[in-house]
Order: C-alpha cells, then sequence, then structure tokens
C-alpha cells in the first residue's frame, strides 16, 4: 500500500507535503464549519441560483402548456427531455466509478475526489430523474410507471424498456444515496465534534448517528462500505446499459443496435469524468487545496477519459460500419443522413469535441496543464450532449417512410430547461460544499498516516 | 320532476323541452354553449330593463305559438320515436359552387354531425368530397354573421322588413326601375322561378350573377356551335381512351364525384386479362387528374389550344405541326389511341380553356362518334334569367342606371377583378342589401346585411351536374337567425311572412320541367334525396363542318404566364373560415394555411429563388407578393395562383397565411393571363407543409407497374422487394370472432383527400393552426403521402393513403410502459387514452408514423369556452386531452354499434356492413374493410389479388391495412420498358 501511494520515482503524488490529522480535519471542515467562503463562492451561488429560477419557471411552464411547447413533434417525438436524461445520467456514472470500482481495486488516489464525485452522482441523477417526468405527456401520472397495486390490477408492461429504466434509475439513485451518506458518517462525526455552535452539533450529530469513531464502528463501517462498494459496481455497467435499451429495443434506424450498452458506458464515463474535472479544476483553485487534489488526480482523471473516449470513438467507427455493412438501405440512409443531412453540423462538432479534441489527452503536458484541461472537459461536456441529442434524433427523423422525415427544432423551453438544470445542479454542488465536507476527510488522513510522519 | 309538475299545473303553456320549461342552470349554460346567439340575447338585467321586459312579455306572451313548425323527413326509416344517443339520417343536398351534391347527414338529437354522401344521387353515388364534409363545421361557425346589420349596427329583422316594405312599394310604383339583383351561382329551380315571378312583377328589375369562379368558355363554344349554351356530361364508364385538355375533372367542377367513380371502375384490374381505360393529360398547372394519368406531360397555358388543334389535325389524317411543345410521338400516340377507342375515346376540354378549346373538343369527340356516347349534351342546368355579370351591373350603377342592389350571397367586394373599384361604385348607391353567411366585406359596405341560413338550415333545391334536382333538408332551425334565400325573394315580392318550405313546395308543385310532386311524391323526394326522372335528357345536335369561325390565338404569348386555380377547399374564399379545410393538406403541393405561387424547378432556377423565397407578380399594372413553391412537373415560365385566401373575414380566417390572388385577375382573362413579370423580392414568407420529402429513396414503398407489366408478371409487387419475415418470438393472436382489415387500391386512389377530412370530421380530430402545423404538430390520423418519381420536370406522382396498419406483431404495443396501446380480441391495435401518459415511445417504435399526439390542449374542455363548434362533434367518438396519443381506430364507435346491433340480433356482422368514415367518402371506392375471418368477404378477395402487398412488410410486423400495388395502362410506344415515360 505504502508503496503503491508513494508510487514510481518521478510519479506525481496523490497527496503533496506533510500534514498531520488536526490540520488535515481542520482545513478541510473550516470550509463548513466556519462558513467564512470567499465572495466568489457566494456570487457564483447567486448566478447559478439565477438558472435554479429560470429552470422553475420553464418546468412550470412546461406542465401548463404541455410538452409542445419544446421542440419535438411528430415523426421527432423524443427530443432534448430524453437527450438531458441520458447525459446526466452519463455524468452520474463517474462518481460511482470512483467510489466503488477505485475502492474496490484499492486505488488510493480516489480518496480526496470520492466524496464530491459521489455528491455528484448524487445530484446529476436527481437532475437525470427529473427529465423522463418532465418528457411525459401527462408528467402528472408518472408513477403509473410503477408496479402499484390498483383497484384496475393494472400492471406496468413489462416488456417496454422504459419500466425497466425506471426501475435501474430508481435503483441507482437510491444506492448512490446510501453508499454517499455511508461513506460521510465518519466525517459528521468529525464536524460533530469540531462544531462550535449548538445548532451545528446537533445537525451533524443527528446526521452522523451515533458514530463514535470505536473499532468496533470502523471494522463494521469498512465491511458495509465494501459491501455496497460490491454492490453498487454492477450498477455503472447497469444503469447505462438499460437506458440504451431504451434505444436499442426500437426498430428505428439508428437506435436499433446492439453496441449501445458498452457504447452507452463508455460515453457516460466519458462525460461523467469530464464533469469530475470541470467541477474539481474550479475547486482545489477555489480552496487552495492543490495539495490535497493533486495532479495525480487530475492526470489519472484524464487518462479514464481518454480511455474510455476510445471506446466511445469505436462505437462511433462500428455504428457507421455496421450501418453500411448491414445492407439494410434504412440503417445507410439514416447514417447517411445522419452525417450529411440537416443535423450533420451537430454530428461533425459532436466528432470534433469528442474524437479530435479527446486527442490532446494524449499528451502528458496538456493532462498536467489545468486550464487546457478545463477546457477540454468543458469541450467534453458540450460534445456529449451533442451526442445524446443527436442519437436521439437523427434516427427517427430519418426512418422508414420517408414522406414522414422532419426534423424537430430547438425551441426557448429546450435551452430553459437544459442550462436550468445544469445551474440547478452547480447549485446544489455549491450547496453541498458549504453544508458537507467536500473531500473525505477520514480517507485523506489515513492516506497520510499510511504515508507515515501524520500523528 | 316536482318542480316540472308544478310549473305545468297551472294550464296549456307552450313550451319547447323539458330543460328549458325548468329553466334550470345547465338549461342557461347550454344554451350559452350552443346558441351564443340566444344568450347574447339574454339580457344583463337591471331594474328598469326588468320593467320593460316584464310589459313586453305580458304583451308577447300570445305570440308563443308564432314560432314556426316544420316537418322535414328522415332518410331510410321513420323511427317511432327518437332513442337518445341512436342517430338520425336525413337526405339533402348540399351546394358545390352552386351545383347540388346528394348528401345524407347524421343527426344526432337535432344536430347534425356527420356528412355522408347519398348512393342514390347521381352526383354523389355515396361518396363525398373534404368541403362537404366540413359542412357541419361550418354551420356550427362562431364567426357566422349572427344577425341582421343596419348600416354595420345590429338591428331587427322586423325594421328591415320595414325598409323592404318600402322598397317593394317603390319598385311596385316604377315596376322595377333602378333597382338590381346580384345572384351568385345557383342551379336551384325555386330560385330560378322566383327570379321570374319577380321579373313578371317588376318588368324593369335588372337581374345580375356574380361568380368569381365562372367558367363561361364552354357556353360560349355551345352557343357558337349549336346556337345554345349547352353542359357537358362525360361518362367515364363508357371511355377506353381519355385526352383531358387541361381539364381537372378528378378535382374540380359538380359532377367530380361521380366522374372519378366512373373512371375509377374503368381502372379496375385484379386479373391478367382484365382491361382498363388510357388517359393522356395536357396540364397547364399540376392537378391530381393529371396525376392519376397514364401519360402526362405540362405545357403552358398558351400552348393548349395547340395542342388541341394539333391533336384535331393529327386526328384528322393530317401532320403535326412542327412548332409544338408536344412531342409529335406523344401526339401521334394519343391520337392512334383515340382512332382505336373510336366511340369510346373521350376528349375533355378544361373549364378554364378558350371556346377554341371547347369547341376543338367537341368537334374531335363528334368525329370519334364519342358525342352521345362518352360525352353527352344538356341544357346547363344553372342556366338562370339574368342579364349580365358585375361589370354589366357596374356599368350600369355608374350610368346611373341603377340606385338599389339586392346581393344575394355574393361579396363582389372582394372577390371582383381587379381593374374596376366596385366598393367605390357601390358608394354610389342608395339602397345596397346584402344577404350573406359572413359578415363579409360587402355585408360591412351594405346598408342593410341580412344573415344567410346554412345549406343544412334551410329548404331549398338543387340540380346536380346532369340536371337531377333534389330537395335542400334542414337538419336544424337557423342557429344565427339565418334566411334563406327564397325568403329574401319573397321579401322582395311583396311576401313578407312567407317561409322558405311553402316557396320550395310551391315550385315543385307547379314544375314544368319535371313530374310535379304531390305529397307522396315529395315525401319520396325527400326521403330518396333527389326528385326521380329529373335528369335532363341529353340534346341531339349537329355538329358543324367547321368551328364558325372559333381560332385559337395567333400570336405566342410573351412573358410568364399565370394560371389562376381556385383553392380545392376554399374555393372562392367562402370555406375560408373553415379550419378543417384551411388544414387539408392540398393534395399535391401538401400547404396548408396558406396558398403560394406554384412554379417550375427550371423557372425556380432561372429566377435563382427557393421554396417559400418572396416573388413580386405583376400584370395589367398591378401587383402582388407571394412565395413561391416549386412544384414538380409544373410548366416552365408559368405561375399559379389559387383564389380564396388573403381574406380575414374570421378567427379562422384571420390565422392563415397567403396572398389575395383576386388583385391580379382581370376582367377580360380571368382563369390565365398572358405577360406577366415574376421578380425575386428579399426575405421569405411563411409556406406551410406536411411532408416535406417527396422521393421514395429507392425503397418499394408505392409499388407499382404498367398494365403489360402486371399481365407479363401479375406478382410485380414482390419483386425487388425484401420479402417478409415469417418467424416471430410472440405467440400469434388468435381470434375467434372477427378480425378486421383494410385494403387500398392505389390504382384506384386520386388523391382527393375525402378520406382524410371524413376522418376528421368522423373522429373528432382537433386542428392545430398554422404555428403548431409549421412545428409539425399536426393531427390528421389519416394522411395520403405523395411520391415523385422521374424527372424533376414531368415527375409520375404516386398517392399513398396512410392510416393505422393494426399490425399483428404491432411495435407500439410492446414499447409501451402503461398497455396503454393493446391489440383486441377483433385485431385492431387500440389506443386507450384514459391509460396514456404520453411517453411518446409508441410512436418512435411506429415505423409507419402514424401516431399522432397532443402536444398541447387542441381540444377545449370547458363546455362552456368551447364555442358552437363542439356541437359537430361526434357524440360517438370522445375527445383527446393534452399529452395522450391517439391514431385510426378503424373507426372503432362503428364497428361496435354494428357488433351491438348484430348481438341484439342474434347474427353475425354480415360483409359490407361497418364502413369505415374513409371508406365511405371515397368517390373512387380505393378503400375495401371488413372480416379477414369471414371467407367470402369483400376484403378477403381484394386481399387475394395478385398486386397485393404490406408496406414495410420486411418489418414482419404484419399490416391488417395492406395495399394493392399500382397499375397503371402505359402506352408501350412511348415507353418500350413499360415504365412510365417522363
Amino acid at each position: 500500500m505504502a508503496e503503491a501511494i508513494a508510487g514510481k520515482p518521478g510519479a506525481l503524488p496523490v497527496l503533496r507535503g506533510r500534514h498531520d490529522l488536526p490540520e488535515i480535519s481542520g482545513r478541510i471542515s473550516a470550509i463548513v464549519l466556519d462558513g467564512r467562503l470567499p465572495r466568489y463562492f457566494w456570487t457564483a451561488f447567486f448566478a447559478c441560483f439565477v438558472f435554479v429560477l429560470i429552470f422553475l419557471y420553464s418546468i412550470t411552464y412546461l406542465i401548463s402548456v404541455g410538452v409542445g411547447a419544446y421542440g419535438v413533434n411528430i415523426p421527432v417525438v423524443w427530443g432534448t427531455m430524453i437527450g438531458n436524461f441520458v447525459w446526466w445520467i452519463g455524468i452520474g456514472h463517474a462518481g460511482t466509478l470512483i467510489s466503488a470500482v477505485l475502492l474496490l481495486l484499492r486505488q488510493p488516489w480516489r480518496a480526496s475526489i470520492n466524496r464530491f464525485a459521489e455528491a455528484m452522482t448524487l445530484f446529476a441523477v436527481a437532475m437525470a430523474g427529473l427529465f423522463p417526468i418532465l418528457h411525459l405527456g401527462r408528467p402528472w401520472f408518472f408513477y403509473w410507471l410503477l408496479p402499484l397495486p390498483n383497484t384496475h390490477m393494472h400492471w406496468p408492461q413489462w416488456r417496454s424498456p422504459l419500466v425497466w429504466d425506471f426501475a435501474a434509475i430508481a435503483t441507482y439513485a437510491s444506492v448512490s444515496l446510501m453508499f454517499w451518506y455511508m461513506g460521510l458518517l465518519p466525517d459528521l462525526a468529525v464536524l460533530r465534534d469540531r462544531a462550535k455552535s449548538r445548532p451545528a452539533q446537533l445537525f451533524y450529530g443527528i446526521l452522523a448517528l451515533g458514530w463514535r469513531g470505536s473499532a468496533f464502528h470502523w471494522a463494521r463501517y469498512q465491511t458495509v462500505y465494501f459491501l455496497m462498494a460490491a454492490l453498487a459496481t454492477p450498477l455503472v455497467v447497469s444503469v447505462h446499459s438499460i437506458v440504451s435499451l431504451d434505444f436499442t429495443f426500437a426498430i428505428t434506424p439508428g437506435f436499433h443496435s446492439t453496441i449501445f450498452p458498452p457504447y452507452f458506458v463508455a460515453g457516460a464515463l466519458l462525460s461523467g469524468f469530464a464533469m469530475v474535472l470541470t467541477i474539481a479544476i474550479p475547486l482545489r483553485w477555489a480552496f487552495s487545496v492543490q495539495d490535497l487534489i493533486t495532479l495525480r488526480h487530475m492526470d489519472n482523471a484524464a487518462k479514464l477519459m481518454i480511455a474510455a473516449g476510445m471506446i466511445v470513438i469505436y462505437g462511433y467507427a462500428s455504428e457507421a460500419f455496421f450501418a453500411w455493412y448491414s445492407g439494410e438501405t434504412y440503417e445507410r440512409t439514416m447514417m447517411w443522413q445522419r452525417a450529411f443531412g440537416p443535423y450533420a453540423p451537430l454530428f461533425w462538432t459532436m466528432l470534433a469535441c469528442n474524437g479530435a479534441v479527446l486527442q490532446l489527452l494524449w499528451f502528458r503536458r496538456v493532462r498536467l496543464n489545468m486550464p487546457v484541461l478545463f477546457a477540454i472537459a468543458l469541450i467534453i461536456n458540450v460534445g456529449m450532449w451533442i451526442e445524446r441529442y443527436v442519437i436521439v434524433v437523427t434516427g427517427p427523423s430519418r426512418d422508414y417512410l420517408p414522406s414522414s422525415w422532419g426534423e424537430q427544432s430547438l425551441r426557448w423551453l429546450d435551452f430553459g430547461i437544459l442550462f436550468g438544470s445544469i445551474g440547478t445542479f452547480f447549485a446544489l454542488v455549491f450547496l453541498f460544499i458549504r453544508v458537507l465536507p467536500a473531500i473525505t476527510i477520514f480517507e485523506v488522513e489515513e492516506l497520510a498516516g499510511e504515508r507515515g510522519g501524520a500523528r | 320532476m316536482a318542480g316540472l309538475r308544478e310549473r305545468l299545473s297551472p294550464g296549456p303553456e307552450l313550451w319547447r323541452s323539458l330543460d328549458e320549461l325548468a329553466d334550470t342552470p345547465e338549461f342557461r349554460r347550454f344554451v350559452d354553449a350552443e346558441f351564443p346567439s340566444i344568450a347574447e340575447r339574454i339580457p344583463r338585467l337591471d331594474r328598469r330593463t326588468l320593467l320593460k321586459l316584464m310589459g313586453a312579455s305580458l304583451t308577447l306572451a300570445g305570440l308563443a305559438a308564432c314560432s314556426r313548425a316544420e316537418d322535414i323527413l328522415p332518410y331510410i326509416r321513420q323511427p317511432e320515436n327518437i332513442v337518445p344517443g341512436k342517430p338520425l339520417y336525413y337526405a339533402t343536398t348540399l351546394s358545390s359552387d352552386g351545383y347540388g351534391i346528394g348528401a345524407v347527414v347524421e343527426s344526432h338529437e337535432g344536430r347534425p354531425t356527420k356528412v355522408e354522401g347519398n348512393p342514390d344521387h347521381p352526383a354523389s353515388r355515396g361518396a363525398t368530397d373534404a368541403i362537404m364534409q366540413a359542412a357541419v363545421l361550418s354551420l356550427f361557425d362562431p364567426d357566422r354573421s349572427r344577425m341582421p346589420l343596419k348600416h354595420g349596427e345590429p338591428a331587427a329583422y322586423g325594421d328591415f322588413l320595414a325598409d323592404m316594405a318600402e322598397l317593394t312599394s317603390r319598385l311596385a310604383g316604377s315596376g322595377g326601375a333602378g333597382a338590381a339583383l346580384l345572384i351568385e351561382a345557383t342551379t336551384s329551380p325555386t330560385m330560378k322561378a322566383q327570379l321570374e315571378a319577380l321579373r313578371a312583377r317588376y318588368p324593369r328589375l335588372r337581374l345580375f350573377q356574380h361568380d368569381p369562379l365562372a367558367t363561361p368558355s364552354g357556353a360560349e363554344a355551345t352557343q357558337t356551335l349549336f346556337g345554345r349554351a349547352l353542359a357537358p356530361v362525360y361518362r367515364f364508364d363508357r371511355a377506353d381512351a381519355i385526352v383531358s385538355l387541361d381539364a381537372d375533372f378528378l378535382g374540380e367542377g359538380p359532377g367530380r364525384l361521380a366522374y372519378a367513380r366512373d373512371f375509377a371502375a374503368r381502372r379496375r384490374v385484379r386479373r391478367a386479362d382484365d382491361t382498363m381505360s388510357r388517359v393522356y393529360a395536357v396540364e397547364s398547372t399540376p392537378t391530381i387528374t393529371g396525376a392519376a394519368a397514364d401519360h402526362r406531360r405540362p405545357v403552358r397555358p398558351s400552348e393548349v389550344e395547340a395542342v388541341a388543334a394539333a391533336l384535331s389535325a393529327v386526328l384528322g389524317g393530317e401532320a403535326a405541326p412542327s412548332a409544338l411543345a408536344l412531342d409529335p410521338a406523344w401526339l401521334a400516340a394519343t391520337a392512334d389511341d383515340l382512332k382505336a377507342a373510336g366511340r369510346s375515346a373521350l376528349i375533355v376540354p378544361g373549364v378554364h380553356q378558350t371556346p377554341f378549346v371547347h369547341a376543338a373538343a367537341l368537334a374531335m369527340n363528334a368525329r370519334l362518334g364519342a358525342l352521345g356516347n362518352t360525352v353527352e349534351l344538356i341544357e346547363p342546368p344553372d342556366a338562370m334569367p339574368i342579364e349580365g355579370d358585375l361589370a354589366a351591373l357596374c356599368q350600369a350603377i355608374a350610368a346611373r342606371d341603377i340606385d338599389t342592389v339586392v346581393i344575394l350571397g355574393a361579396n363582389p367586394l372582394h372577390t371582383a377583378p381587379a381593374g374596376f373599384d366596385v366598393r367605390d361604385v357601390f358608394s354610389q348607391l342608395k339602397l345596397l342589401v346584402h344577404w350573406g353567411l359572413y359578415r363579409d366585406e360587402t355585408a360591412f359596405a351594405a346598408h342593410w346585411h341580412v344573415p344567410a341560413a346554412h345549406d343544412l338550415e334551410s329548404w331549398s333545391d338543387l340540380r346536380a351536374h346532369d340536371g337531377t334536382a333534389s330537395i335542400v333538408q334542414p337538419l336544424i332551425r337557423p342557429l344565427y337567425q339565418g334566411r334563406a334565400v327564397h325568403e329574401i325573394l319573397a321579401v322582395l315580392g311583396g311576401e313578407f311572412a312567407v317561409s322558405a318550405l311553402p316557396l320550395v313546395r310551391r315550385t315543385w308543385a307547379q314544375t314544368t320541367w319535371a313530374q310535379a310532386l304531390d305529397d307522396p311524391a315529395w315525401r319520396k323526394a325527400l326521403r330518396d334525396g333527389f326528385v326521380s326522372g329529373s335528369a335532363s335528357t341529353p340534346v341531339d345536335v349537329a355538329m358543324p363542318a367547321d368551328l364558325r369561325g372559333l381560332n385559337p390565338r395567333v400570336e405566342a404569348a410573351k412573358g410568364v404566364e399565370i394560371r389562376f386555380v381556385a383553392d380545392p377547399w376554399l374555393r372562392d374564399g367562402r370555406n375560408a373560415n373553415s379550419s378543417w379545410l384551411q388544414e387539408l393538406p392540398r393534395p399535391l403541393s401538401k400547404i396548408v394555411w396558406g396558398n403560394a405561387a406554384l412554379i417550375s424547378p427550371a423557372t425556380a432556377g432561372r429566377l435563382q429563388v427557393e421554396n417559400a423565397r418572396v416573388v413580386n407578380i405583376a400584370s395589367n399594372g398591378t401587383d402582388i407578393d407571394a412565395p413561391v413553391w416549386i412544384m414538380p412537373g409544373h410548366p416552365d415560365e408559368t405561375v399559379t395562383l389559387a383564389l380564396g385566401f388573403g381574406r380575414k373575414l374570421g378567427s379562422v380566417a384571420a390565422l392563415a397565411d397567403g396572398h389575395d390572388a383576386y388583385r391580379l385577375r382581370s376582367l377580360e382573362a380571368p382563369w390565365i393571363v398572358y405577360g406577366a413579370t415574376v421578380a425575386p423580392r428579399d426575405g421569405s414568407a411563411r409556406v406551410i407543409t406536411t411532408q416535406h420529402h417527396q422521393a421514395m429513396e429507392g425503397r418499394a414503398i408505392v409499388r407499382h407497374a404498367s398494365l403489360e407489366a402486371f399481365r407479363k408478371n401479375p406478382h410485380f409487387v414482390r419483386d425487388g422487394a425484401p420479402p417478409a419475415p415469417t418467424g416471430s418470438l410472440y405467440p400469434d393472436w388468435q381470434y375467434s370472432q372477427e378480425a378486421w382489415g383494410m385494403s387500398i387500391d392505389q390504382s384506384a386512389c386520386i388523391g382527393c383527400m375525402a378520406c382524410v377530412s371524413a376522418c376528421q370530421a368522423e373522429n373528432n380530430i382537433a386542428t392545430v393552426g398554422p404555428d403548431e402545423s409549421a412545428l409539425g404538430h399536426e393531427m390528421h390520423w389519416l394522411r395520403i403521402d405523395r411520391y415523385y418519381s422521374g424527372p424533376l420536370d414531368d415527375p409520375d406522382v404516386f398517392f399513398q393513403p396512410v392510416p393505422c396498419m393494426h399490425c399483428e406483431k404491432a411495435p407500439c404495443e410492446v414499447v409501451c410502459p402503461v398497455n396503454a396501446t393493446t391489440h383486441t380480441h377483433d385485431g385492431l391495435n387500440a389506443q386507450v387514452y384514459n391509460r396514456c401518459i404520453g411517453t411518446r415511445y409508441c410512436s418512435q417504435n411506429c415505423p409507419y408514423k402514424v401516431r399522432r399526439f397532443n402536444f398541447l390542449d387542441f381540444q377545449e374542455f370547458d363546455k362552456d369556452a368551447a364555442g358552437p363548434e363542439q356541437a359537430a362533434h361526434n357524440p360517438d367518438v370522445s375527445v383527446r386531452s393534452r399529452g395522450v396519443m391517439e391514431k385510426c381506430t378503424y373507426c372503432v364507435q362503428r364497428i361496435s354499434e354494428k357488433r351491438i346491433k348484430a348481438q341484439i340480433e342474434n347474427r353475425h356482422i354480415a360483409d359490407g356492413e361497418v364502413v369505415t368514415a374513409c371508406q365511405q367518402a371515397c368517390p373512387t371506392q380505393a378503400i375495401v374493410f371488413g372480416d379477414l375471418n369471414s371467407k367470402g368477404a369483400a376484403v378477403v378477395q381484394e386481399k387475394a389479388a395478385p398486386q397485393h402487398y404490406a408496406l414495410l412488410e420486411d418489418l414482419n410486423t404484419r399490416p391488417r391495412t395492406t395495399y394493392l400495388g399500382k397499375i397503371r395502362n402505359i402506352n408501350g410506344r412511348l415507353s418500350p420498358g413499360g415504365k412510365a415515360d417522363g
């Protein structure tokens, strides 16, 4: 373990400098307990809050007027709501991967970024969970997707991937929440102990569920945490695979493809890590925690991005290849129209973002240059959103009968809801940073302890 | 009930309904919703008004018995009593440009909801067109004129009568001097009799007619040739070779439904030895007749005369002139086919064309021996005792000969051709009276405006294209104080209190040209929907040796030519306030909610304009701006402008885009203008179309072959089409009772859109307006796809009606998470609106894209806010709320009705008993519906035809709606491969 942390000579450290335990817990908990956050923090929060209001307005408008208020039409009846949903779910993937998979693989570099990555997962899943409901023509009946025993004994139709989807998201959201909360317990106890005001003590005390840090507690904690990690790991693969079945199951050209599950999972990881970087890079700068969240983290996340990204590019290639190889006129026409039809600008932008820009990450200098890495992460986020949208709209816009071919439009409500959800997501991230420790105190302490010197 | 008895107890007070008697709040709301005109007249009471009204009601109490009670007779059977929920059917007649087309109207508790064709009427033969379907909507149109207007202000009808009494005494004194009547196109025998009576009463009264869609060339030609005006009646069922000289006989004219029926009957091919007629069309604007033709050539409007002359020459054994827009081989092939057909040949001149074309066509028909066989001449049913048109009237007004004009129906202020200012001329009048359905331009300029009763509200009579007379029978009492035209004419004749029924009966009691109708005969005429034996007998004519001086225009036309057409649905603009018709795609352009200047691809290339680009079209000193629309198969250097748009006469018409083409029309050449100029402008205007892609992309969608190829290989639909898979993971459905299915014959479909309109009327399909249509939110359950194939300048056109396929292995059924779309026991793919939550997965997974989604609240559910239009709804079909999917149900309400009936009578549903709305409306009987489990059913026979195939069958959806491949009788000489020529 110690070797892994120290790494090979010349490798980037996961923790920089010498730290003792009170210093670590003090520094991290001070962000929460002192509450003296810089002015730009609040400025940024209120900027996001404006988008929260836009989000609320847009949702209210959507529900009171109807889904015809955004761009969907016949033939393209699915639109940005489905695109946003897939995008947000994808973003949520990195958190689970970091916290569960890397935990099981005993990758120590996860320690300082897993907490906010998990929080990011939760918020992203919260955003994602809204979209299937907003997508509905009659959103107030969304619960009809649940197998509720009602007087008609009218059960959901199990053959529909939307029902599987509903179950998959619900599972993912609840497991992520429990896993995140589980990992928070020791830190909540730290906050409880360090809090000076009575309300804070009560607040964190109740949340800490009586954690005393006894060896007994720690043993139980380790067992449960690892068990839950084992439980969450398949979800990384399953959730997005099931989401992709919404498409694969349909006979629409451009949807009906077996490459979708792995392709979607890889895309999810790509966008998830892009979002981790999008948050981590400003975070480590704003709170001067470059020694806790080090360049090693950034480097590793970027490496994972290029790994996932290359699978995504393989997905693009295989989609195009099999459209041709299948010999199906419908698939071929759809693919041709995707590349050279009315959605061609989006398609090529997507390839430029996710294909071309991604290649910069092969260079170590790029991976270690924070402003460039941040820009690349943003571009990949945009590219991944476009990818989701292109997949959702191009298939049905060019399906079987040319008489029905048509495009949908993007209207203000599409953008209001998309940017509103992004704003809400970041507002939640800001609140999270203010209320809970964004970096796992005990795991960083553990890391520092294992490196020796810290007491 | 106790309350009712109490109110009834005082004695024999007159009451109309129990609700009215009880005066419940429900009744008040009903009045408000159903009859806003009444609601408007229930005043807000203050004390003073209350006292006035109490006084008045005491005085008027005795008059309660004075409301008119009239007898109308039901069609088919007289029920002993009206059963709520059971519709009654009445035969009546709807006016189509003045001619009558027989209809059977479904009435629910006194509320007409659906128009069907009258199978016994010669102009309907059971079919309807889109405009007839929309009659119920225009009946309940809240924008209709609701009360008389004096100088634009609401006034009482009694005041109108008082003013008219003054007028009649003046007319009686002067013998009608200084007064004129302006009527619109009509064939009504009662109107004719009344006009003759008026003229007898006031010898100096002058009668004029203004019909913006009048096509007098045919009458001029027969007048010149035979010395009297005659109207042609075509017999397409007897025709083997048909040449259309710019004639749209399937889409226009009073006989179009009958012609389409006969036409399709001669083109019905099921076996290799079946024969079919062959149609050549020369067209100056793309029409559905050209699309149905086996060989079609676009020519400029001015060239049609030359083509007629050349064809005449070739038929006479002469050589065709060299400089002709038409390929000589084409002309020779046409002539040879005509000669071979002999008396079964038929040459149809376009009604808009010049007298020469009509005369040449008549001469050719006569030479071939077809006159009297495929074309018969009758006395024109629309002949009225008139002395001139609008121009003559305006001249007379300008000459101070006339100071009083009564306009019956026409709207000259809008529909007059450019060049003379009708408003200015009419402003010199002392008295201008207007009778019409809407408060239109003329109504507001008039001193008096009286609301007209709708066709479905009035007694009248009309004649069909072959002269058959039929009675117009009201389905409902006038909603908005409308008056039948006969009442107004009676008022002018000094009969102030007479209603239309006795006037019509008087005509038919005294008629000289048909059998007079006594009481039983009158009842029979009402029940049958026509007066038997009233069809005109063909007139024998002797064809003169030459054309009596009718010659083609000598000089070649320069510049761009303009071809005016009436919009197929709005006609002269009278239907502009019908949302069904505004939103019904035009058959070829698929444009909705507006019109565009149609030009050819080559002309667009020359002008360097793209679709929807605004151009300036100038002619004769006037000009308009209009967006262009590039029509494949349009003749070059020609612009087609549709009349009927640009009006803002009601709330629906105000929504529509489009330009007013009347402003370019000239008095001399109402249909074809030569020497116009077209110049592109900057910017574009919105043109909304419901179909954006026109080619089949090499897919086997509309499978077609020539008759020759069909004879060689009857199973041509299997060629080159991917085979249907046979296996499926899901078990097959079992049907112990019926298994419904539909077959659509694409050889018969002419793309007339009647089925789409009928479906809309039957199934309460919402209209969404231009903005939503532009977004692709239109709701038609049935659409007619139009595909082009071949060269852009002269392509082949294919129509394909696409309702729900009701797939056996329906892709929509498996993906719905809430079981909202399910398979029924009789094979329908049913949509359960209440269960639908709007995931739209079903539409996503439907390869035919026949599902329609309520993106917004397209229906008004608040009974009070919904307005009178809601009365046009079919009570057997639920209206759908926002957020649910809907689609074709095979008219499940009609199936249920017949099933219940059959179960009561303990029998199976007979073949042909269930008729879907689209099937019923179809003039060519292209759609056949029935039970696939019943061996001898018509639909089973259709599906046994060799050219039967399923759309996208390679997807293994196993549709129940299937198609018969299109077979065209292509002349092998013009395209040796048997493939369609250019």
